[in-house]
């Protein structure tokens, strides 16, 4: 059963104060870059980029970064599509790369964006920025900015939707597809999987 | 899908998935300092090469040793003696060795799809005897697509002698999958009985047929063919069926020119033509071979290893996005 | 020797009676029979009983691919066919182009003692094409050769051919062509047509086999000389024939099981088992070729029994032998062709199988009626069977059948050659 634990306005809140956070940790944003992480964390920087240019009239370049062919769980679920990588403009040596995404979950996701990111470059540090943390860590891996932290169970999962995409804004809670409802098996779906 | 031994095993999306896969395979690496992607780390790919091709073979190692596969080469002269027991004692002794895949070119037609029926690994066609080449193809769509903007509706003609051309055949057979028109324009030795069946019109009138086209492809056509009566003389066949200045003129000014190479400069194609800055491919169909072979190895082993499906209780090692509903997820290049 | 007391077959697929096979011979046939003491009894209810098949074209390979096959197991395979005669083709190694040769098979036949076998000498020395080998010598010989051909290849050069006709006139011979103009079919690996253009597989066309068909009957009709063709494949190649017999050429002609059933098609799994010599074609060959059996223009089913080693098979198609096993197989695919499909009943397929081949042959004692008085060399089947082709169970020392897999009509049950048998209960008894 589907249960909306945020609508479009506390969305909409929980950007806002990111973005404040954003501000304070990283000096106004100085030498700092946004990175989506493909496919779902793309619209969520620029969401960000834009609260930020609205409070402090700044402008963070922002880019996309596509995990795929860096994912340890290619041999237990198979291929998929190849999503775009798209340098952030000024590229990410010596910048401060917030990595952006919308659920953390085993954190394998961002330990994947990780490899992926030496790959673009050098940063000065990296960050990670998340919509919502739902726990269930399998790595030593922790967010620097949280929208909402949320504990689940294995048999759910978190749904971000994204109005340029889903045509609202709003964070669901939904049961798992049944492939990843057991436990210690792979929790990878095709929404809310391995993070 | 296990094996690519025919551009026929792709259907529609599946082409297109290699081809999406290629291009971002090519921006994953372009530019990047340390081009290795760790995707195919710990799978061992065989390249099996009977027949010799540097350009081929180097290829493919390039785009396995990228996605961090380990390769083993196996370059084995085929003997005039040709005895088929070197094929299964081959294959018998890549499956000791645990290969995830082979890539094999071979003499004569039909041998991949033998060492298929022996190995548990996927099977990778380079090029079997006059069958097919179904890597070319892709990289050949892959080409024109960066090019011309799409393949879909293209008008190509193929030029030479596609009785004898893996390149052509697999080719024919692609491009009709992905929707573009195709010529093929040869003198009528060089055609084969039962063409009339292929997905492609005839002519033997390349003059005629060059304003309409939007990308000319160069077959090979080896000099030894005239002693067995193809064409009278190498005169007669360049005069008749080769590209040279004059007929690049009559090409549409965007028209392209491909050959898979290697290329009989002054036979099938002038130097000059050869060499045009703007119209010829030549060189980056090269350089695009390195991003599809990428992509196919990805596609053929980046999931659960052929040799062990069983590894995973899902129903299938392929993601269903991948097929058919991958439009969603891949972000659209803008079309021309 | 035994006597045998058959009880119940039906001679031909017609009324069921009894036969009663004694000294060699079909003593009595009539219902209600009784045994003669110390006779043994076969239950052949629901069985056809036909003369002993004659195979006009096979393969033993020896002398020369004992590895392949023997004189031996050929026999064997032949004999659990239903044949109780079969003519071994010359291409051996040595060649079958002299009487020491040909006697040595035949002696080899003799000492197996499974079926008849009547060596072929080849028409030209070492099978080269250039010169006539000792067809008198051959003819003379213990072998009575009576049947030439240099099958496997082609006598290309037509005034060779012209003077092969002619020679063997003098003791009631037969040149039997492979018909196949070499230089259309260098390198060719199948039928040429829209297969072998996708397959990349170099093609053989149907007019190779035409053209050498039509000089060939022109020149027996010249020369007034039999002419036999082997393994007719095309639909061409049965329309000159109709014309050439209603000119009243004396040429008889053959088709082997596999063209009469299998298509090119097979091809595409590039598997060499389905590689053969003349190729296998279209579907509108094989109508053509079973309605040009039906009304008699080709006059017989023979097999061109092929055994080929595993390592001259598990191959690249172009680096494979062609040939087919077909001797313990060939009468449920007629079966399965004709006599299913209502073409053929069951005196045809003895007439196509046996009467005509035994006649072109020259046997005196195979080919008979099922009648009091005759040899009794005949073959008993089960035609409501139905098998399925086991390659490891053949009898063969080879394991290259098209039909690995497949379920077949019609079971032979036993053969006698000459009153004794050589396959009881479907096992061979030698």
């Amino acid at each position: 059963m589907t249960r909306a634990l945020l609508d479009a306005a506390n969305v909409a809140r929980v950007v806002d104060r990111m973005a404040h956070q954003l501000l304070e940790k990283t000096g106004g944003g100085r030498d700092t870059v946004l990175l989506g992480i493909q496919t779902r964390g793309v619209p969520l920087p620029r969401a960000l980029a834009a609260r930020v240019r609205a409070f402090e009239d700044v402008d963070l370049p922002v880019g996309t970064l596509d995990v795929t062919l860096h994912r340890d769980d290619l041999r237990l679920r198979g291929v998929r599509p190849l999503a775009e990588t798209e340098e952030p403009p000024g590229g990410v040596d010596g910048k401060l790369v917030v990595l952006v995404d919308d659920v953390l979950y085993s954190g394998r996701t961002v330990r994947a964006a990780l490899d992926a990111l030496r790959d673009l470059g050098r940063p000065r540090a990296v960050q990670l920025a998340v919509l919502v943390d739902r726990g269930h860590r399998e790595l030593p891996i922790r967010a620097d900015y949280v929208g909402k932290n949320l504990p689940t169970s294995h048999a759910e999962t978190v749904r971000v939707l994204v109005s340029e995409v889903d045509g609202r804004d709003a964070v669901l809670l939904e049961p798992a597809p049944t492939g990843s409802a057991r436990a210690g098996q792979a929790r990878s779906g095709a929404a809310g999987g391995a993070r | 899908m296990r094996h690519l031994l025919s551009a026929a095993d792709l259907g529609r999306d599946d082409a297109l998935a290699v081809l999406d896969t290629a291009e971002r395979m090519e921006s994953a690496i372009a530019g990047r300092e340390v081009k290795k992607l760790p995707t195919l780390r710990g799978r061992t790919v065989v390249n099996l090469f009977f027949e010799d091709s540097t350009r081929t073979r180097t290829s493919f190692e390039l785009a396995a040793k990228r996605l961090s596969a380990d390769v083993v080469t196996f370059s084995a002269k085929g003997s005039s003696v040709s005895k088929g027991e070197s094929l299964k004692d081959t294959a018998l002794t890549l499956e000791a060795m645990g290969s995830d895949a082979v890539v094999v070119r071979h003499s004569m037609s039909g041998a991949p799809h033998r060492l298929a029926g022996w190995v548990r690994g996927s099977v990778v066609n380079a090029g079997d005897g006059t069958h097919e080449h179904p890597t070319q193809a892709l990289l050949d769509a892959y080409t024109m697509r960066r090019r011309l903007g799409r393949v879909d509706g293209l008008r190509v003609t193929i030029v030479g002698d596609v009785l004898h051309s893996r390149v052509a055949r697999s080719n024919v057979l692609l491009l009709a999958t992905l929707g573009a028109e195709v010529t093929l324009v040869a003198p009528p030795t060089l055609l084969p009985v039962g063409v009339e069946a292929w997905p492609a019109a005839v002519s033997y009138d390349l003059d005629a047929s060059l304003p309409k086209a939007d990308a000319v492809m160069m077959l090979r056509v080896q000099r030894e063919r005239m002693g067995d009566s193809y064409f009278p003389s190498a005169r007669e066949y360049s005069r008749r069926y080769g590209l040279d200045r004059r007929r690049l003129a009559l090409l549409p000014d965007d028209a392209i020119v491909m050959h898979a190479g290697p290329m009989n400069r002054g036979m099938e194609i002038a130097a000059e033509v050869a060499d045009d800055p703007r119209r010829s491919t030549i060189v980056e169909q090269v350089s695009n071979g390195v991003s599809v072979r990428m992509a196919v190895l990805y596609l053929l082993l980046g999931g659960p290893s052929p040799r062990d499906p069983s590894l995973l209780g899902a129903p299938s090692p392929r993601d269903p996005a991948l097929l058919g509903g991958g439009a969603g997820t891949v972000p659209r290049r803008r079309r021309a | 020797m035994t006597a045998w007391l058959i009880r119940g077959p039906a001679p031909y697929g017609g009324e069921p009676t009894d036969l009663l096979v004694r000294d060699g011979v079909i003593a009595e046939v009539g219902r209600g029979l009784s045994a003669p003491r110390g006779a043994h009894r076969l239950d052949a209810v629901g069985l056809v009983a036909l003369p002993g098949l004659v195979d006009l074209h096979t393969h033993l390979r020896e002398p020369g691919r004992e590895d392949a096959e023997t004189v031996e197991t050929g026999s064997r395979a032949a004999a659990l066919g239903g044949y109780t005669a079969v003519h071994a083709m010359a291409n051996t190694d040595p060649v079958a182009d002299t009487a020491g040769v040909v006697e040595q098979v035949w002696r080899l036949g003799r000492e197996a003692g499974l079926v008849d076998v009547r060596p072929v000498g080849a028409v030209t020395a070492g099978l080269a094409g250039e010169r006539l080998a000792e067809l008198g010598a051959m003819a003379d010989s213990a072998a009575r050769v009576r049947v030439f051909s240099d099958d496997g290849r082609c006598v290309a050069d037509a005034a060779l051919m012209r003077r092969a006709l002619e020679y063997v006139k003098a003791f009631d011979g037969v040149v039997a062509q492979h018909a196949e103009e070499p230089r259309l079919t260098a390198g060719a690996q199948m039928n040429e047509g829209a297969v072998a253009a996708r397959l990349g597989l170099a093609g053989w066309p149907a007019a190779a086999e035409e053209a050498v068909i039509a000089r060939d009957v022109l020149l027996a009709g010249h020369v007034g000389s039999r002419l036999h063709v082997c393994h007719v494949s095309t639909a061409g190649s049965v329309a000159i024939l109709r014309w050439a017999k209603t000119k009243g050429t004396r040429v008889t002609a053959e088709v082997t099981p596999h063209h009469l059933l299998l298509t090119d098609e097979l091809a595409e799994t590039y598997d060499p088992v389905y590689k053969v010599n003349p190729p296998l074609r279209t579907a509108e060959d094989i109508a053509a070729l079973r309605a040009g059996l039906a009304d008699g223009t080709i006059d017989a089913v023979a097999t061109d029994h092929a055994p080929h080693a595993l390592e001259d098979k598990e191959t690249e198609w172009g680096a494979a032998r062609p040939g087919m096993l077909g001797l313990e197989t060939a009468l449920s695919v007629a079966v399965l062709t004709l006599v299913e499909s209502g073409v053929m009943d069951w005196r045809a397929v003895a007439d196509r199988m046996s009467v005509r081949p035994a006649r072109i042959g020259r046997l005196g004692d195979a080919g008979r009626d099922l009648t009091e008085g005759e040899p009794a060399s005949l073959v008993l089947v089960d035609p409501a069977a139905r098998w399925q082709v086991d390659p490891a169970a053949s009898a063969s020392r080879s394991r290259n059948t098209p039909y690995a897999g497949r379920e077949l009509p019609a079971r032979v049950v036993a053969t006698f050659l000459r009153g004794e048998p050589t396959v009881f209960d479907g096992k061979a008894l030698l």
